[in-house]
This record gives C-alpha cells, sequence and structure tokens, in this order.
C-alpha cells in the first residue's frame, strides 16, 4: 500500500473511510498530520480512491490553503498544523510583507515589534506575581479544584493591601509627615462639655505585664491612643503653605472608596464566571461528558495525587450514577409520601431556625455580659470575658455546620443540592453573627440610663464608641487568626498521628483530615467581612489582615501537603471561583450596612475621632459641597435631589429589564439552533445515504465498461462490514429508520 | 541561561516564538528537556534542523507526562508517523497546545484527536469505554461503564449516530467548564528547571534518576495510608 494510505490509517487495520464524508469541508478543517504538503497528499488520495470528485477536493483544498496564508500572523499560533506547516505559512507571510512598500509595511512591523515587547514585559511581570512557586507546587499535588482557594486567598491579600494603602496614604500618611513638610495641624478643641470628656486609657500606676498582654489582645491600654484607632485621628485640618488638606473629608471618602474598589474588583474578577454559569444548563451541571473527557486535570505530576484523583473521579461517577437512580426514584414518589417527605422538612427547617435563634441570642447575651463586666480580677478570666463573644461566634460557627449537614440527610434532596442548601445556611450562619454582634453593640451604645441621651449616644459607658467598636473588630480579628493556627496545630497535626499509627476503630471511622474547601472559604470571607466593617474604626486594620491573610496561606499550604487528602465530593474549579466571589460580594452587602448607618445615622463621638465637629460623620460633605464654588454646587445638588434619583432608578430598572430579555432570547435562540444542528446531521446522512444508491446503481448499469481494479475497491467500500465504526453506509440505513 | 547562540539561529527562536505560545527563554528550556530525554541522541546544535526523533517509550516517562492515563494518545496525535516519536517540533507543538495561553478551539481539536483511540474521525462507544477504563483504571464493572458510555453519548450527540462527530465533541466542550481549565500541562518549577539547564551547559549532565525533578518529587509527595 502507498505510505501515504499507511498515514490514513494509521492504526494499521486498513479500515476506509467513506469517501464523500472525507470530501466534507467539515472533515477537511480536520485533517491529519502528515509528511507531505496538504495538495500533493489529496492528489494521491484522490488517485488511490478512484475518480470520486477527487478534481473537486484538490480544488477546495488550494482555495483553502490560499485562504489560511492570508490569514493574519497572530492566528498562525491558534491553527492545527504541524510545525513545518506553521513556519511555511509565516514564511508565505513573511514573503507577502516584503511586497508591501512605504507605511504599510513599516506599520506591519512596527506591529510585530510591538507584539514581542508586550510578550517580554508579560514575562517579566509575571515573575513578580505573588506566592508563584507555591501555587504552582499546589497545583500539581491536588489539581485545580484547591488551587482556586488559594487563588483566591492570593486575590484577597491583594485586596487588603490597596486598601490599606489607601487608607495609609490618603490619612495617615499627611498626619504622620506634616511636622517634618511644615504643615500646621489643626487638632479640635474641647469645648468642656461633658460629651468631650475622654478619660485616658492608659494605664498608671505599677502596671502588671500581663495587662500589656492584654492589651495588645484586645486593643485597650497603651493601644487604644495610637494610629490604630479612630480615636486618635482627632485633627480638623493640616495647613499647609498653598492649600489645607481637610482630614474629615479624606477619612469619609477614603471609606467610601475602598467600598466601591472592593466592589468593582470582584464584580469584573466574577465577570467570567458569571458568563459561563449562564451558559450552562442548570441540569447538566455535573454531566457525565465534562466528568469523562475535562475530568482529568493534566497538571497532575505527583503519583499519589494522580492515584487520589482517579480514586475522586471514580467516586464521583458511582455517585452520579446513584443520583440518577435516586431521581427516578423521585420521580416515582407517591402522593403520601410527598406529604411526608414535605412535612419532615418544614418541622426540619423550623429546627434549624431554632439552633439560629439560639446562637444569635446567645451571642448577644455575651456581647452585653463583656461590655458590662470589666473586672480586673484574674488575667486568665479577664482575657476570657473580653474575648467572650468571639468564643461563642466562633463555637457558634463550628457546631452549626455539623448540625446542619447531619439535618440535610433527612431532608432527602438531591446530592448536588443538599451541599448547596448546607452551604447557604453555613453562610447565613457566619454573616448574621457578625450582624446580631454589632446589633447588640449598637443596642448598648444608643441606649442611656437616662431617658435621651445629651450627647446622641451613651457618653458615660462609651466616651468614643467608635474606638471600642474597632476594638472588637480587632478582638474578631485576632481570635480568628489564633483559631485558625490553633485548630491547625492542635486538631489537624494530632489527628495525622493518631489516624498513621494507631489502628483502632475510632482511628478508621475518622478518617484522615479533608480539605474541605466550602468551610475555608467561608472562614476567610468572614474574616474580610470583619476587615470592611472595621476598617472605618480601625484603620489599620487592612494591613493587620493582609499579615494574617498571607500567613494563613502558609498554614493552610503546609496542613494541606502534610495531613490532607483531597476532599472526596471535590469542588469543581470552574463553578468555585464564582461561588467564592458571590459569597464575598454577599459579605460585602453586608459589611456595607453597618457602615452606612453609622456614618449618616448614629451621631458621631465628639470626644474623639475627626467627626468632632459635626453631628453625624455624613456631614462633613454637606458642609464641604456648601463651600465650593457655585457652578459646582449646583451640579452636587443636581446630582442629590430626588428628580435625579428617580429618573436615574428607572433608567437603572429599565436597563436591567432590556437585558432580561435578551438573554431570554439568546437562550431560545441556542436551542432552536441545537435543533437545528440535529436536524442538519441527519439530512446530510440523508442526502449521503441516497447518492451513495444513486452512485451504486449507476455503477451497477455503468460496470462492465470499468476496470477490475476500480470494481474491487468500489466493492469493498460497498461491502457492509460492521467492524468499521468509519463505515457506516450500511449502518445507517438501519439508524435512519429508527432515527426519524 | 542557556548559550543561544548554539542551539538555534535567531530566525528560528523567532519562527518557534511566531508559531506557538512560548518566549524564547521557555523555547529554550523546552529544548533542555528534550535533550534531557534522550541525550545521546539529540544534539544541543540545532542551527541546521536535524532530523531527530525520540521514541515514545521515552516521552511517556517524562514527569509531566508520567501520571497522565492518555499519555500514549497524547503523543500519538502530536506526532507526524501516529506512532508517538517526536520530533523537536512536534515536542515544541505539544506543550504550546497543552499550554494555558492556547485558545479553547485549539484544545478541543486536540483532544478530539486525543480521545479518538481508533483514529476514525468518530468518538464512538468504543473509544468513550476506553477513555473511561484509562481513566478509572478499570474499576468500575462492565455494567457502569456500558451505562456511562450511554449518558454521555445521549448528552452529546446531537445528529443521531450514536457516536460523537468534531461537531458534537466541540459543542459540548463549550458547555463543560472545566476543560480549559484541566486540558493543560504546567511546566515544572523555574528553579528546577534552571538546574537542569544549568548542569545541561556545564556538562555534567546527570543520569535521570539522580535529576533534580525526582529528588524534588520524594521530597515533596503526600504521605498518606489507605
Amino acid at each position: 500500500m502507498d505510505s501515504i494510505d499507511l498515514v490514513f490509517f494509521s492504526d494499521h487495520k486498513g479500515r476506509p473511510s467513506n469517501p464523500l464524508l472525507d470530501q466534507l469541508p467539515s472533515y477537511q478543517s480536520l485533517l491529519y498530520h502528515k509528511k507531505q504538503s496538504l495538495s500533493s497528499s489529496t492528489k494521491r488520495r484522490g488517485s488511490v480512491r478512484g475518480h470520486f470528485g477527487s478534481l473537486t477536493s484538490g480544488k477546495w483544498i488550494s482555495a483553502k490553503m490560499d485562504e489560511r496564508s492570508s490569514s493574519s500572523q497572530q492566528l498562525i499560533r491558534e491553527q492545527p498544523k504541524t510545525m513545518e506547516e506553521k513556519r511555511r505559512a509565516k514564511e508565505q507571510h513573511v514573503a507577502q510583507d516584503q511586497d508591501l512598500h512605504g507605511w504599510i509595511h513599516w506599520h506591519v512591523h512596527a506591529c510585530r515589534i510591538f507584539k514581542r515587547v508586550k510578550v517580554d514585559s508579560l514575562e517579566v511581570l509575571s515573575a513578580l506575581v505573588l506566592f508563584r512557586g507555591d501555587i504552582r507546587v499546589i497545583e500539581g499535588m491536588f489539581g485545580t479544584g484547591i488551587l482556586s482557594y488559594f487563588s483566591f486567598l492570593r486575590f484577597l491579600v491583594l485586596l487588603n493591601f490597596v486598601m490599606f494603602l489607601l487608607m495609609f496614604g490618603f490619612v495617615i500618611f499627611p498626619i504622620a509627615v506634616a511636622p517634618h513638610a511644615s504643615g500646621n495641624i489643626t487638632y479640635s478643641q474641647a469645648d468642656g462639655s461633658e460629651c468631650t470628656d475622654y478619660p485616658s486609657s492608659s494605664r498608671r500606676g505599677l502596671v502588671v505585664f500581663h495587662q500589656y498582654i492584654t492589651d495588645l489582645l484586645s486593643g485597650t491600654g497603651f493601644l487604644e491612643q495610637t494610629y490604630l484607632f479612630y480615636g486618635y485621628y482627632k485633627v480638623e485640618a493640616i495647613n499647609f503653605h498653598k492649600c489645607t488638606y481637610n482630614i474629615p473629608l479624606a477619612y469619609l471618602l477614603v471609606t467610601i472608596a475602598y467600598l466601591f474598589l472592593s466592589l468593582i474588583w470582584i464584580v469584573k474578577r466574577s465577570a467570567v464566571g458569571f458568563k459561563r454559569s449562564l451558559i450552562q444548563d442548570e441540569d447538566r451541571f455535573q454531566s457525565f461528558c465534562n466528568k469523562v473527557f475535562a475530568g482529568w486535570d493534566f497538571c497532575i505530576t505527583n503519583e499519589n495525587a494522580a492515584r487520589l484523583k482517579r480514586r475522586s473521579l471514580l467516586y464521583e461517577l458511582k455517585t452520579d450514577l446513584e443520583e440518577e437512580r435516586i431521581k427516578q426514584k423521585i420521580a416515582e414518589r407517591t402522593r403520601y409520601e410527598k406529604f411526608r417527605i414535605y412535612i419532615l422538612r418544614i418541622v426540619l427547617n423550623l429546627f434549624v431556625i431554632a439552633v439560629l435563634a439560639g446562637c444569635f441570642y446567645s451571642i448577644y447575651r455575651a456581647t452585653i455580659y463583656s461590655a458590662q463586666n470589666e473586672q480586673k480580677t484574674n488575667f486568665i478570666l479577664d482575657l476570657i470575658i473580653e474575648y467572650l463573644p468571639s468564643i461563642v461566634i466562633t463555637l457558634g460557627n463550628f457546631i452549626t455546620p455539623l448540625i446542619f449537614s447531619v439535618i440535610i440527610q433527612f431532608e432527602d434532596y438531591s446530592a448536588a443540592f443538599e451541599i448547596r442548601f448546607t452551604l447557604m445556611r453555613c453562610v447565613f450562619m457566619r454573616l448574621a453573627s457578625i450582624a446580631v454582634l454589632l446589633l447588640s453593640l449598637w443596642s448598648q451604645i444608643t441606649s442611656c440610663s437616662i431617658d435621651d441621651c445629651p450627647c446622641g449616644y451613651n457618653h458615660k459607658l462609651y466616651p468614643c464608641w467608635e474606638s471600642r467598636v474597632g476594638q472588637e473588630m480587632y478582638k474578631l480579628m485576632i481570635f480568628d487568626f489564633l483559631i485558625i493556627g490553633a485548630v491547625t496545630v492542635f486538631v489537624e497535626f494530632p489527628r495525622k498521628i493518631i489516624v498513621n499509627h494507631f489502628n483502632c476503630g475510632l482511628a478508621k471511622l475518622w478518617g484522615q483530615q479533608e480539605f474541605s474547601i466550602p468551610q475555608n472559604v467561608l472562614e476567610i470571607v468572614y474574616g474580610q467581612t470583619i476587615c470592611w466593617i472595621g476598617t472605618f474604626y480601625c484603620p489599620l486594620l487592612p494591613a493587620i489582615t493582609t499579615i494574617k491573610y498571607c500567613i494563613v496561606f502558609y498554614i493552610k499550604k503546609v496542613s494541606l501537603t502534610n495531613n490532607c487528602r483531597p476532599a472526596t465530593r471535590p469542588f469543581r474549579a470552574s463553578s468555585s471561583n464564582f461561588f467564592f466571589l458571590v459569597v464575598l460580594l454577599i459579605g460585602l452587602a453586608l459589611a456595607c450596612i453597618p457602615v452606612t448607618v453609622s456614618i449618616a445615622q448614629i451621631s458621631c463621638s465628639q470626644a474623639c475621632g475627626p467627626f468632632t465637629n459635626y453631628t453625624t460623620s455624613w456631614e462633613v460633605i454637606p458642609h464641604t459641597v456648601s463651600q465650593i464654588p457655585h457652578g459646582l454646587r449646583a451640579l452636587f445638588y443636581a446630582l442629590s435631589s430626588e428628580a435625579f434619583a428617580v429618573s436615574f432608578f428607572v433608567v437603572t430598572c429599565l436597563a436591567m429589564f432590556y437585558i432580561i430579555a435578551l438573554a431570554g432570547a439568546h437562550k431560545r435562540v441556542i436551542s432552536q439552533l441545537r435543533e437545528q444542528l440535529a436536524m442538519e446531521g441527519r439530512d446530510k446522512h440523508f442526502l449521503i445515504q441516497k447518492l451513495c444508491q444513486a452512485q451504486k446503481s449507476a455503477r451497477c448499469r455503468d460496470m462492465p465498461s470499468k476496470s477490475l481494479m476500480v470494481r474491487e475497491q468500489t466493492s469493498s467500500y460497498i461491502n457492509p462490514n460492521h467492524d468499521h465504526a468509519g463505515m457506516f453506509l450500511a449502518q445507517s440505513g438501519a439508524d435512519t429508520a429508527t432515527h426519524v | 541561561m542557556g548559550n543561544k547562540q548554539t542551539i538555534f539561529t535567531d530566525e528560528q527562536l523567532d519562527a518557534y516564538q511566531d508559531c506557538t505560545f512560548f518566549t524564547r527563554k521557555e523555547i529554550l528550556r523546552l529544548h533542555g528537556r528534550y535533550h534531557e530525554l534522550a541525550p545521546h541522541l539529540v544534539p544541543m546544535d540545532y542551527t541546521n534542523d536535524p532530523d531527530v526523533k525520540v521514541p515514545l517509550a521515552l516521552i511517556v516517562n517524562m514527569p509531566e507526562l508520567k501520571e497522565n492515563p492518555f499519555r500514549n494518545r497524547i503523543v500519538e496525535s502530536f506526532s507526524e508517523d501516529g506512532l508517538g516519536n517526536l520530533s523537536f517540533n512536534d515536542f515544541v507543538d505539544m506543550f504550546s497546545v497543552l499550554s494555558e495561553m492556547a485558545p479553547r478551539e485549539l484544545k478541543a481539536i486536540y483532544a478530539f484527536k486525543i480521545y479518538d483511540f481508533n483514529v476514525d474521525n468518530f468518538i464512538c462507544k468504543e473509544d468513550l469505554e476506553k477513555t473511561l477504563n484509562k481513566l478509572t483504571k478499570e474499576e468500575l464493572t462492565p455494567e457502569e461503564v456500558n451505562l456511562v458510555c450511554e449518558k454521555a453519548i445521549e448528552e452529546s450527540d446531537l445528529d443521531g449516530d450514536n457516536k460523537l462527530s468534531f461537531a458534537d465533541f466541540e459543542n459540548m466542550i463549550s458547555r463543560a467548564p472545566d476543560f480549559l481549565s484541566s486540558l493543560h500541562l504546567q511546566h515544572l518549577s523555574d528553579t528546577l528547571i534552571q538546574n537542569d539547564l544549568q548542569s545541561v551547559v556545564t556538562g555534567t549532565v546527570p543520569p535521570w534518576s539522580n535529576s533534580g525533578l525526582n529528588v524534588y518529587l520524594r521530597d515533596t509527595m503526600v504521605v498518606s495510608r489507605t
């Protein structure tokens, strides 16, 4: 046989594919690699196969080659050709360019150089990416599911760092640098009323050593009157030579800016995942095709990781088959069973609500107790009372997921829905516990022993309530960090030692630690929400969060590589990125509420902070707007008027309705096109079958005039041969009968 | 860094840079890896385009491919003779298509070739069964395998011929969310490659079993007990 045919029948079985199908344009675009050039091989193929339209196919091929050679350079690397063919295409392209003259030639040349420079600079920049080496190692060992958690963590480190830079650059730096840059700082003056009385919190007399530790961990004492908390920024303005720097305005604007920046950055990052999940069909979320063809992470290089991946894929497939069976079972449920299930679900949901209410109530009581009992008896007891709200919240966050995962098994949902529902409950628990803490603090702050508070807040208990809130957030942050470290050291490492060295039943039951991605993500989203809320009251909190997340990255990496095996039900990488960002957005939305309320509603402290001359923090802005020149002021008044707000709202609603309608229309078009595609395929088969029948009958008529060799060749195509998958001609007769 | 004057000419490097998704440094690194696979077969000097092919058996032992169940098919689909013997051009092509910069359409074309075991332009049920068995190392029962293959074909077969043509495959891949991220071979860490290249340049080519790659992998393996 010809060497060309050996290339075609590379499995050496000599199976011929249908000559008509080979000439179809869709097949031509898939031509396999061949040694010789396209046109010569097609000519030879035409001669071997006989005279079935080889001339037309040859013409078509040469036309396609012209088309290809004229494609732009950047598409050369995206074409499925061998290196030689790509090089030839490039040389043709270069030869074409030589013919260009003057400006066009220079333009093309400049574009090429620019592209080269861009690629090189991107390479340099990519070397500066944070945690690059560590993430590569994790990807190689555990695949892309767990990788998504770590790249999410890296994103948060960057976000917090940028927030810190904003706060530092616009608020802290001017204050710190003013004396050196010959700026004159005007502090807000105390006017002697009782509201402005701020007792000093630094400890006097003989201070025991552990007092410093308590102060460090709870932000009281020597830390209270530092840059760390809101109360220190009692600056009204900084007067430089040519201008005055308005610190209160800067403080407020930076707060609004970091919230907006976080929102925009997260939305931008989630846009890709959102698009993908819109296109994806909900039913096919964990489709079989996705598992078979895209299930294996080609990044895995480690033998153990490969074994674990294989096992998890096996488990997934078995679970999916099980789910199919369950789906059938659900479809066959009787009415009595449905009734029973619904009653059970209602009861269990009420139980869940009761559990949540219990947790929230205990957080409320713990906050009030901690605020009101400030005994300095015992060091450890003192610390525990200070940290009581954080301890209760953390306990709640540990216990409730266990309760939820037990309850959900009785509710008889499908497995995919089970995971999502449990997760939503846990998210709600975590974020609502912060809300409850803040609510209880707020009730403490705004309730006075007398009926109306003269200063607008409880100035006896909280002379500087913003610092107090800042301290609570600071304590939450520190405690969260300590818990992550403590759990890793005191729970995960011993667990590994016990499971590896003791063979008792309990150890087997407990099993090796699984890196549960959803729970870990909730942990860091919780921390980030605290940071967003707390930055207004504790401006250095983003810096602390950045350092905390950097350390958490390494703790988690070490724990992962030493203690954990991957989860048996792995989280899909693509959908998980979107899920993380959605949860983060919920956290951001939650964080905006207390900040907005406290800026706009609650009277700011008269004794500390930059807003002592205003009733609420928001008042800075109307005050500043009233001082700017007339034209700009009129613009701002127009922007804040009701007319503008209503029309903006209406326009936004219209835009949203339009986009939703467009998305619906696209979905319909997609399903129509899918049906059309199926129909076209059937048409194609039908037509080819008819054509072959017609050719067969024509050949039978002309048979005596043809050569023997051709007859032998053609008869091999006509012979039904069921082993050859490519030979569908005889089969398709039977198929179309069943499909049409 | 390798002495690029002696390995490739500038025109060759330019051509590689245009025809693949790699930069000059990465192409030189890849040449170092290729040379390491068969140091006595692969010349260091590629300026006159030598016609050298590394056999399949050596390539599938690379650390990036060693654990991949489809390693034989991957190498075969990038080779010109279909038997898995890769020249350097094919080698670079393979890494380029499977890198993270390649677009989805290009990866889909090659993925179709990889999964088409009997090379007949269709992914039929037998191809699917072979894919599944390689993925799970034959730990599913035959009826489960049958069920999964049937479901997969049912989900993606649009023209009703009970096997997947390229159009069906591409349509299904566009809806598979993990395809792009899973079909990607990463390079091993840069310092490691650097070390290997260093040893190549200084002339002390270590035997494969003692190279830095294996030591690194040994040290970072997860210890787990079943």
